[in-house]
Order: C-alpha cells, then structure tokens, then sequence
C-alpha cells in the first residue's frame, strides 16, 4: 500500500532540511552531518545568520563555489569544494575539535541509523560487516554540541522502524539526542521517551505509532 | 646561523628507522604532504605505524606505502573514504592493523602529545565499542574515557609557506592536521610550497613556530588535486 493511497504526504530530502533549517534561531553555530543535514545550509532564511563549522578547520562555511569559481584548498568535512562568508575563519583539528568537544557549538545535526527513545544515537557502525569501521567526528559531535537533532527516514527502505526502545546499531553516543526530523513526524526525546510534536500533512497518530518502535507520546 | 632547509627530499627523510610511527598531515587531498610520503616509500624505512584522517586512496602517497607492506599498523579515524581500496583490501586479509579512534580524540591525543601531556579524559566514545578496554571515570556526572597521548617518532607536514626557522603558515583548509602533528614530532619534517625569505614570515600569522620543526625541504608540489 503506497503512502499516496493512505492519504498523506511524507516529507521529501529537501523538505526535511528545510523544516529543520526553519527551528534553528539567528546567530546560532551549527555544524551540520552529510547527507541531508549538510542540505539544512540551503534552507536557512536569508534574514537570520547561521555560522556553519566544518570540523576540518572551517567556521563561516558557505555554499558550494560558482562553476569555474573553485579553489582546491577550500574543502569541508565531506571533502567537497566550499566557500567561506564573511567573518569566516581556519583553524586547525585540535582548535576544531575544542569547539565541538568544549561545548562551544550550539547545535549538530545529524543523520543516523537508529534513534532510541532514551536519546542514544546509532550512526557510524553496521554490524556484522568484514569492512573496516569508520567513525570520524561523529562520537565528538554527539557528545559535545549543546543540542543534538537528528534527521533522518522514519523507517528503513524495509519499513522497519529507525525509532526504538533500544539501539541495535553499535551506539555513538548514549543519551545524546533531543531533536529528531523525519520524513512523517518532529519528535522531542523528553525523560518521558519520544513526544510528537508534528506530523506530515495527513498523517494520524495510530499510524505514526505503527511505524514507530517505542510508545509515542502526544505534546501536552 | 639558524636554518632548517635541506635541499632534497632524501635529506629531510635522512634517518627514518624501521618501526617509526609516523604522523602524516593532511584532510582528504588537502594539506597532505605528498613528497614527504612518496619520499619515505623511497626511502625504505618498513613496519611503519602510520598516524592520519584517511587511510590513502587510489594506488599512491599512502595507499602505495601501504600495498608494498611497509605499514604495519595505521590509527586513523576515517580509513572507509571514496577509493581508499588498498586499504581495504589489506585489511580483510587481516595484513595490516587498524586503530580506529574518533577524529576529535585522534587530534587531541596528538595535541596532548605536543604539549607533555600523558593522558586526558574525554567523554567521546564513553559507552561505545571504542572504549572497551579502556578506563572510565565519571567527571561532572558524565563518563569519560582514558586516553593516551599519540606521539610520533616523526612528522611529515605540508605548509604554505615556511622560512629558514621553521616558522609555518598554511592555506585555508590545508591547516588540518598539520600544525598539530608537527607538534608531536620528534623529529617533524616539513614540505613548503613557498619560502619566506628574510626577515621571514610575519611573526603575527605565523601558525607553528619554529621550535616545533626541525627539518623544511620546498617543494612547489601545485594545488591538492582531487
């Protein structure tokens, strides 16, 4: 059964981004994951400025260069060309990471795996794989920005729920996360598990639920 | 007089043993001191413990050291990059050691080590797979993890610009790592793109002083292609 004949509208990658772009207030510093998190840049209203940090040593991160407009040196953390704003500056990784790890930053958002209704985060490592792990900045991040949002699909391609009682995914972080967008739903993770905040247009609650691997409660 | 310019490649790796671990500047492409490694494979120093972000791609600079089994061990926090195939393949044929530790612990052990200090908590990876076997204490009510500063019996790093005291500047985001390792260094190897010439570089933008480098061979290298 597709979501167009139950009769609502899940959010596209761009729409996400940009309802999550809408929370985020004037003069925050934000650094943003990859995937659609690193799209939240493109959506942040012209009027409100929103300092980007890029851990590999960039504050003041702007969009990609015009064609013809690169300069080779000017990479962010998914190594793709950028730019830099005004006010903007380079630091090196130890400087970096103090601003991630000192609590200097106000806000990461970031893409993951699994959320859990205690707020611990899954989204560096897939079990049972021969590959090689790699983690990056992701551990630093969860621990270390004031707030965590995560954004991500509210199921697996499967339909299984990334919402759950408890990670199954080795964790990132334990705890970490307040904040979760998704393509159906904007849910707080309270001391009370998750709390719906919004729903994608005609979505209704026993169906979010559904989906959903932990109880989900309504805003007071 | 005081001046740290060698005039070759060779002559700034001059002394590298075998079982060196060495750190290696860089962030992806960028400020990644590619003479410096295509020099060490030159040189032959083997069963290397390699300190960087990434674990090389393609078939050279690091992936090349790498596929000529001179890498015992690499501590690395990203090695899965786009291309970094040696790596991978070396790796589930259990022939070469990975440390994974994350980015922001990796450069702060590195920090640590520039700066004398042994040890610090940290509460990244607290109640992760990567703390397993390591000491937790609880500070301001939260977990933190026992980690150990990362030294390196030598540095390799790209700069900018760089005059006869050793004195760096880098570009843009080509910084990364480098200023840090450089402090970790015992011996710290510099590859410069453009030389200061006397009186040197502003000592207001100098970004590693001298007295963390020993030894800066220039090399026009060009820009970081990729």
């Amino acid at each position: 059964m597709s979501e167009a004949m139950v009769g609502f509208r899940p959010l596209g990658r761009q729409q996400m981004a940009a309802r999550v772009a809408r929370d985020i207030p004037d003069g925050w510093y934000v650094n943003l994951g990859i995937g659609v998190p690193t799209l939240v840049a493109d959506h942040i209203p012209p009027d409100r400025e929103v300092v980007i940090h890029s851990e590999n040593g960039l504050l003041g991160m702007g969009p990609a260069p015009e064609a013809g407009q690169i300069d080779p040196w000017l990479i962010n953390a998914g190594k793709q060309h950028v730019t830099l704003r005004p006010g903007g500056s380079y630091f090196h990784h130890a400087d970096s990471f103090s601003m991630i790890r000192g609590g200097h930053l106000d806000l990461c958002v970031l893409g993951a795996f699994e959320v859990a209704a205690n707020g611990d985060i899954a989204n560096w490592a897939v079990p049972n794989t021969d590959g090689a792990p790699a983690v990056g900045g992701a551990m630093d991040l969860a621990v270390g920005a004031r707030r965590v949002w995560v954004v991500m699909e509210h199921t697996t391609k499967d339909g299984q729920p990334r919402l759950v009682e408890r990670c199954a995914y080795p964790l990132t972080a334990p705890g970490a996360v307040t904040r979760v967008y998704t393509n159906l739903a904007v849910i707080d993770i309270t001391q009370a598990g998750f709390v719906l905040r919004e729903m994608a247009p005609g979505l209704d609650f026993a169906t979010l639920q559904q989906r959903t691997g932990a109880p989900l409660h309504r805003a007071p | 007089m005081i001046d740290k310019f060698v005039r070759s490649v060779a002559e700034a790796l001059e002394g590298v043993a075998d079982g060196s671990t060495v750190l290696v500047g860089g962030f992806g492409a960028v400020g990644q001191p590619n003479a410096l490694i295509e020099g060490l494979i030159e040189q032959g120093a083997k069963d290397l413990t390699v300190v960087a972000n990434n674990a090389g791609t393609g078939q050279v600079g690091l992936a090349r050291l790498m596929l000529l089994g001179r890498v015992r061990k690499i501590v690395c926090s990203f090695p899965r990059s786009a291309g970094s195939v040696v790596f991978e393949e070396l790796y589930k044929a259990g022939r070469i050691e990975l440390e994974i530790v994350p980015q922001g612990t990796l450069a702060e052990r590195l920090r640590a080590a520039g700066a004398g200090v042994p040890a610090f908590f940290t509460a990244t990876a607290a109640g992760t797979l990567l703390a397993q076997g390591k000491e937790v204490r609880d500070y301001n009510g939260r977990p933190c993890v026992l980690e150990l500063a990362l030294p390196g019996d030598v540095a390799l790093v790209e700069a900018w610009r760089a005059d006869r005291w050793g004195n760096l500047a880098y570009r843009s985001s080509g910084r990364n790592f480098n200023p840090i390792m450089a402090m970790a260094g015992k011996l710290t190897v510099v590859q410069t793109q453009h030389v200061a010439a006397d009186p040197g570089i502003d000592p207001e933008i100098v970004v590693t002083p001298g007295i963390f480098v020993d030894r800066v061979v220039h090399i026009p290298y060009g820009d970081p292609q990729g």
